[in-house]
């Protein structure tokens, strides 16, 4: 138990630039969101910008697709977290702000404890989930894989 | 899951005893964690009696038992753990002749998520909401005739242990299709709740998306406009 670590990536699109007013309460909430997030149980680690509090001003995926991008301590606490706590209005308000995105947008994989993944670890685990549908190496909530066993010793 | 099963049967047929299907109730308005003692009282019958209806409701999958003190009895003279019951999480459909609404529920959200079509659900939603609660604004009472109907929506409505402005409700009556599709089921609910309250004309409360780890994803509350 404890050995690994849940990574989740999600993109999104913005449906108006940050800066514009139709966006303002949702640039409202990426603090208090973010702060609640890394108060929850089981919360490990969360992608930001060098020098800024998030990663809204870094578009690897599009120079309209934002990311948010974190580690946990296992599914339930993301679960928790993500479907049981304030975040979830966010997420029901996620059309008022974010273009429809016909492509899967959001995987998860276990990485080992201590590990920090890169946005390029992210973007492959994406394009391994759309490629290939769910797998113990990049799947979704709805389809899960339990995390690695614990390393065996080297024969 | 099939819309009708043997197991389901049973589960059913297990509750038409009036007195076992009090005591499924009392176990389930209590919230659980109710002991043989407390149940027999509840329903006016002997400890044994009760303890025999509560462990076939146990077997029918109805009830689960966990063993532990009940607060308040603590230190020598408290006995060995008391049976504690609860509901089961297990759901129970039997639907006759057999229906299955809720693989329907499921292909009708995937195909939703995947188009993109989240604020048609809503908008529909709020229209239906709207169309209860003028339905009950028309019977009166308008407060009163919410909270009824949300118990008979199965929402089972209850005080917040903290805080009694605000109204719980324990059951999620989209609870499988929530679990799959988190914020279109619970995006929806909470418009169909929003539209029964406006419909309602109930005034000075209001539906917000407040999720606790168990039941509906929605409170009911006083607004704070002072």
């Amino acid at each position: 138990m404890g050995d690994h670590h849940l990574a989740e990536i999600n993109i999104g699109t913005l449906a108006h630039p940050l800066d514009h007013p139709a966006m303002a309460e949702f640039v409202a909430l990426l603090d208090p969101i973010n702060a609640m997030a890394e108060a929850s149980p089981g919360f490990v680690w969360r992608f930001t910008e060098d020098g800024a509090n998030d990663a809204t001003g870094l578009r690897p995926f599009g120079p309209d697709v934002i990311v948010n991008f974190s580690v946990w301590e296992s599914r339930e606490a993301l679960w928790d977290f993500t479907y049981r706590s304030d975040h979830l209005d966010l997420l029901r308000r996620r059309r008022d702000w974010f273009t429809h995105m016909r492509d899967i947008y959001l995987v998860l994989w276990w990485v080992p404890a201590g590990h920090r993944p890169d946005l390029a670890e992210a973007a492959d685990r994406l394009a391994l989930l759309r490629d290939r549908g769910p797998t113990p190496e990049a799947f979704t909530f709805a389809a899960p894989f339990p995390p690695p066993r614990a390393a065996s010793a080297p024969a | 899951m099939g819309a009708m099963s043997e197991t389901g049967m049973d589960a059913v047929g297990a509750l038409a005893d009036p007195l076992r299907r009090r005591l499924y109730r009392y176990v389930v308005e209590r919230g659980g964690g109710v002991s043989r003692a407390e149940a027999a009282e509840a329903v006016g019958a002997q400890r044994g009696l009760a303890a025999f209806h509560l462990d076939r409701l146990v077997a029918a999958g109805l009830l689960e038992v966990a063993h532990g003190k009940r607060s308040g009895r603590e230190g020598p003279g408290s006995g060995r753990p008391a049976k504690l019951y609860s509901r089961a999480d297990r759901e129970v459909s039997v639907q006759l002749p057999p229906r299955d609404y809720g693989l329907a529920a499921h292909l009708l959200a995937a195909a939703v998520r995947t188009e993109g079509l989240e604020p048609a659900v809503h908008a529909a939603a709020r229209t239906e909401g709207l169309r209860r609660g003028a339905e009950l604004a028309e019977g009166g009472a308008a407060l009163d005739g919410v909270r009824r109907h949300l118990a008979e929506q199965g929402y089972e409505p209850a005080a917040d242990a903290d805080d009694p402005d605000v109204l719980r409700l324990r059951n999620c009556p989209f609870h499988t299709l929530a679990r799959e599709h988190p914020p279109l089921a619970c995006g929806m609910n909470l418009e169909l709740l929003r539209g029964l309250l406006d419909g309602a004309g109930a005034e000075g409360i209001e539906a917000r998306m407040d999720p606790l780890p168990d039941g509906c994803c929605v409170a009911i509350s006083k607004t704070n406009d002072n």
